[in-house]
């Protein structure tokens, strides 16, 4: 009786978004009389972190600070259409259209600066700490307060700006099958290093690498947490959960969460995690969704672990104890004695 | 049974509602004192999201009869923060990048403050032991581990006189 250490690998190309009947989502902006700018999206955040890159994309494209910019997501009946946050579509399609509105924006905004200033607007740039200023000469400025207030009292302007990113139909050409149904894809590649208990059967995963190639990581830190968040949805999918233990039979199956099994805490594997960037032409500064992908590519790593380890070839999940013990039985049955 | 007042000290200050029999301590806090900090996830004490301390234990509140902790002291995560100053296990779980959807939050800050009281310099599996009986379904659980350690030596080194 040993404790058996296997490593395995398992690779994943996942898209971003969907086509089925076109794929929209819009956002609107404007200025407040003091200068924040309200991002009004119908996208939800459940906390996969839209708000924040919304918030970038639009300060990015402003060239304001991000504390300049207010992110709405309130209302689905009176808010600018989205489809909705799912098929790790949201920061592809909301980034762009907040892009756009943001561009749009910030046109007039520079349009109402070269009125302030009495200059041309193509003279003036951001400088990101909240100031439009002549190119080459700085100390001719205004700040943005300044300028939402003018904007609002003196040339009777608003500062805003829409945008929408469409994902047009794709229908399959009938020849060759050939279609676009995403606009782009990410690529990820898990190493897993497991032990296997042969006398319990209990599968303990030891180590993770992820390497995922994202187009751009718009904010690293919550990039590496999906990616390190989704890996152990997927050690979860891997080993504990399901509803249905028993399948097709339906007893057993868990009713809450005193019943439903979830690694905890003290069952982390060490995770080494790395991003790679290679920009998709038509993303938000570069940006591929990675939402959904994250807890896949762990799971075949870790069911070739097994193998690599004890020989075992687990096609159904979750890899239980009792299965793997069957696995390591029947392999004993075909040795020779 | 009628309902009846219960007097709690909530947060180091003495509060009074009226509560029916065998309201649970997290519907009196949420709803009577609109202290909403706990969660109410499982509503059968399996996810930790409505961690309180209860005279300075880690309750969970959606289990506790409000009227078996009568006259005893309540501690929430409204009570964590001082003069609107977030103290060291909160500024690390937002330095240590530890919360990704939120719900959990409160619960792990909770129940990181309980061992901290008891423990001021936990071990790794200390920690881990503490948390096990919360449920994070985001962040895969390193980044907590990593932030309640870090405020546990952030409260060292500010207890250490200099």
């Amino acid at each position: 009786m040993a404790k058996l250490r296997g490593r395995g690998h398992a690779s994943v190309n996942y898209p971003t978004g969907m086509n089925l009947g076109g794929d929209p989502s819009q956002a609107l902006i404007h200025a407040t009389t003091t200068g924040t700018f309200v991002v009004s999206l119908s996208s939800v955040d459940l906390g996969q972190g839209i708000k924040t890159i919304a918030a970038q994309c639009a300060a990015e494209t402003l060239g304001l600070p991000i504390g300049n910019v207010l992110v709405d997501t309130a209302d689905t009946d009176t808010g600018p259409h989205c489809m909705g946050t799912f098929a790790s579509r949201g920061s592809h399609r909301v980034g762009n259209a907040v892009i756009m509105a943001a561009a749009e924006a910030r046109g007039v905004m520079l349009e109402v600066a070269a009125e302030e200033l009495e200059v041309d607007a193509a003279d003036l740039e951001t400088d990101g700490t909240g100031f439009i200023m002549v190119k080459g000469a700085q100390d001719r400025r205004i700040h943005v307060t300044d300028l939402a207030l003018a904007a609002h009292f003196k040339h009777g302007r608003t500062i805003s700006g829409r945008g929408v990113y469409l994902k047009e139909p794709s229908a399959p050409v009938p020849e060759t099958g050939e279609m676009d149904p995403d606009s782009c894809q990410a690529h990820a590649c898990t190493v897993a290093v497991v032990e296997v208990d042969d006398e319990t059967g209990v599968v303990e995963v030891l180590e993770l690498f992820n390497t995922y190639e994202v187009g751009r990581a718009l904010n690293p830190a919550m990039a590496t947490q999906q990616v390190e968040g989704g890996a152990w949805m997927g050690v979860s999918h891997a080993l504990f959960e399901t509803t249905e233990p028993y399948y097709p039979v339906r007893d057993h199956g868990p009713r809450d969460f005193a019943g439903y099994l979830m690694p905890g805490p003290a069952d982390l594997p060490i995770q080494h995690s790395l991003l790679l960037e290679r920009p998709a032409a038509n993303g938000p500064y570069g940006a591929k969704g990675i939402g959904e992908m994250t807890a896949n590519a762990p799971i075949p790593a870790i069911a070739n672990a097994i193998f690599d380890a004890c020989g075992v070839r687990l096609t159904s999940m979750p890899f239980t104890p009792e299965r793997v013990l069957r696995g390591l039985d029947a392999l004993r049955m075909e040795e020779p004695c | 049974m009628p309902s009846q007042i219960v007097s709690l000290v909530v947060n180091g200050e003495r509060r009074e509602f009226i509560a029916a029999p065998g309201a649970t301590l997290l519907a009196c806090l949420r709803e009577s004192l609109g202290l909403i900090a706990a969660k109410r996830g499982c509503a059968q004490g399996a996810c930790g999201t409505c961690t309180v301390l209860v005279d300075g234990r880690p309750e969970a509140a959606c289990l506790v009869a409000v009227e078996t902790v009568a006259d005893g002291s309540v501690r929430t995560l409204e009570g964590v923060t001082s003069g609107g100053e977030l103290d060291e296990v909160q500024s690390a779980f937002i330095d240590c990048f530890a919360t990704q959807c939120g719900f959990c939050t409160s619960g792990m800050i909770m129940v990181a403050e309980a061992l901290l009281d008891r423990n001021p310099d936990p071990s790794e599996d200390d920690v881990i032991e503490a948390i096990s009986g919360n449920v994070c379904r985001c962040t895969g659980y390193r980044p907590i581990v990593i932030a309640i350690m870090e405020a546990a030596r952030r409260r060292r080194e500010q207890a250490v006189p200099r």
